[in-house]
């Protein structure tokens, strides 16, 4: 008896083909020529490159074709590659069982984009996960603290040239000793 | 409070705390003129948050107007641990995220690393996957049973709902060798074929989960004091829900039947029959009913992937992502260079991005991994359901008492291992 599955093992191949994102992408195109940078098919996954400027209007295009959901929202570290943050927005059509991508990538030195918990409610908690751990800031973000790290924490320990160790353990007796910014 | 007297111990004034605190802000609705708005601070070392979860309650006598959850105090820097390890030792450092959904945990990352490989699975390893994460999504929800009707003041479900799953760790023990955290499912396959005996003993365990599942309701359904705690409280209705997030359990209570292991079915989910449970209101009984019938749901894809286990091999051949099998070393100089390379330098992945999304107990589980090209992963994020369903608290239990808040937060079933990573 042979060994029968509709879906391989790695899971049920997304909808959107080579052939549908590129169709996406010109008519989010269309509506703003500015907006697409670029497309990346790789292993069944859909990535559309896109201006930081225009993430918000995008996802917000985005949302009205029917990708309503919200999958994941998460940074990334391109180091040393330039430009080096990366902010990634999993959005999932629930009626056609249909993922895609959005990625936007932004300087260290100019790291702000526009938040989407507007379209979102669920994006809160990423957008400030992204904030505390890779320093991108997101504007029009109701709340924009660190949400897992201690608050008066310097740096963004997710980028990639941030040490790991080295860092002392703190106690009640050590803690006026730390990095903290409260005397 | 700093201890008088003792010279060496600084003082610590009371506004000292107040002052690292002071970006905490806490949010609330103006009130009439004779109410009076109380802070109340709740964790994070307290039974009924599941964990180090702390929430900042502005209550109007006992009733909720705001809750503001404070989390991270067990963020342990997980996702940046696995950017110094090779591929495979990552598995056990990502199993430890939520604590009680290791099997899914090691899928999600597994799925990606092996997208980025482009790997096949052998079919026997899919079966022996599904199996166990069928018997882990088990596991935590008895777990999840026990620790909430403990917060309703049912003593004894605790004691039922852990005998069971003391039962599932000995089948993990007995596959993998370890209870928790068991690294069994590896980047290509599982880590060992099930051992003699295994077999038999989970044919008792799904013959007898059932009808303790069935006891579980007459103990909690007949109760009239659990039945007034959870029917009608707190609902949330799956527009919400969905603009939240919100995956899994929660969502499914509201009557949105999605679930992954459906509608995008991986590691050969579509080979088995199963229902998706719903509810119909979306309150806190909706939330106990779909868990507990996913109980059964469970059993029967454990049954129909015993029945139809197939053979060949539990891992995948290809030598240079899994190990040759320990006695070729012996034979083999092909086996032993294999060997050496895995266990020093681990096996490189091509440059890629991957993201795996699994049902996990709590919703969409998935992991985002980033390869260079080299050995170790330059990203790995893990999104987990419980620290996005927690978005979800604050609104379920708005204007509800202070008592339907504690039910609530044992009905989201947050875990903070999961939630703080």
């Amino acid at each position: 008896m042979g060994f029968r599955s509709t879906c391989s093992s790695r899971g049920t191949p997304p909808v959107p083909d080579a052939t549908g994102l590129e169709l996406t992408a010109q008519e989010l195109r269309d509506a703003d020529s500015e907006s697409i940078l670029g497309t990346v098919f790789h292993r069944g996954r859909a990535v559309l490159l896109v201006n930081p400027a225009s993430v918000r209007s995008v996802i917000g295009r985005l949302h009205a074709k029917g990708y309503a959901f919200l999958a994941s929202l998460h940074g990334c570290d391109y180091h040393p590659e330039e430009p080096r943050l990366g902010v990634l927005y999993e959005l999932l059509d629930m009626t056609n069982v249909d993922r895609i991508t959005v990625k936007a990538r932004v300087h260290i030195d100019a790291a702000r984009i526009e938040s989407v918990v507007d379209l979102f409610p669920g994006a809160n908690f990423p957008e400030r996960e992204v904030y505390d751990m890779f320093g991108v800031v997101f504007d029009g973000h109701p709340d924009m603290r660190r949400i897992l790290m201690p608050e008066d924490y310097e740096g963004h320990p997710q980028r990639r040239d941030f040490p790991t160790g080295g860092e002392p353990v703190l106690f009640t007796y050590n803690e006026e000793n730390s990095y903290g910014k409260w005397q | 409070m700093a201890v008088s007297g003792d010279p060496t111990t600084p003082v610590v004034k009371a506004e000292d705390y107040r002052k690292r605190e002071e970006s905490i802000t806490i949010s609330s609705e103006p009130v009439g003129e004779t109410h009076e708005l109380l802070t109340l601070n709740i964790g994070p070392h307290h039974p009924a948050t599941h964990g180090v979860l702390r929430l900042i309650t502005t209550l109007e006598g006992e009733i909720v107007r705001d809750i503001v959850p404070i989390i991270g105090y067990v963020h342990t820097g997980i996702e940046k641990t696995a950017e110094s390890k090779s591929y495979w030792k990552v598995i056990p450092v990502i199993e430890r995220m939520d604590y009680l959904s290791y099997y899914f945990n090691a899928m999600a990352y597994c799925g990606a690393v092996e997208t980025l490989l482009d790997l096949e699975i052998p079919p026997r390893a899919q079966y022996l996957r599904v199996i166990h994460l069928e018997l882990n999504r088990i596991m935590s929800h008895l777990v999840w049973l026990g620790t909430s009707a403990l917060d309703l003041g049912a003593i004894s479900m605790f004691w039922y709902c852990f005998r069971e799953r003391e039962t599932i760790l000995d089948l993990f023990e007995m596959s993998s060798g370890q209870r928790m955290h068991t690294r069994y499912i590896q980047v290509g396959g599982v880590f060992e074929d099930i051992p003699r005996g295994f077999e038999a003993k989970l044919r008792q365990f799904i013959k007898l989960m059932p009808t303790r599942a069935d006891q579980y309701a007459d103990l909690l359904e007949k109760n009239e004091i659990v039945l007034q705690r959870l029917r009608g409280t707190c609902p949330l209705d799956k527009e919400t829900l969905l603009q939240l997030g919100v995956t899994g359990p929660l969502l499914r209570a509201a009557g949105n039947p999605w679930d992954l292991r459906k509608a995008a079915p991986y590691s050969s989910y579509d080979h088995f029959e199963f229902r998706i449970p719903v509810g119909t209101v979306g309150d806190n009984y909706d939330r106990y009913r779909v868990r507990h019938a996913e109980i059964y749901e469970s059993v029967k894809i454990i049954e129909q992937a015993l029945d139809g286990l197939p053979e060949g091999p539990h891992i995948t051949t290809d030598r240079k992502v899994a190990l040759p099998p320990r006695h070729e070393l012996a034979t083999s100089m092909e086996a032993l260079i294999h060997h050496f390379k895995l266990v020093t330098e681990g096996f490189r992945v091509p440059p890629g991005e991957a993201y795996y999304p699994i049902e996990g107990p709590r919703g969409e589980l998935g992991c985002f991994v980033r390869s260079d090209g080299s050995a170790k992963p330059a990203r790995v994020h893990m999104r987990d359901p419980s620290f996005v369903n927690l978005q979800a608290t604050a609104p379920m239990v708005k204007d509800s008492y202070i008592a339907d808040l504690i039910a609530t937060l044992a009905m989201v079933d947050p875990v903070l291992g999961g939630i703080d990573r």
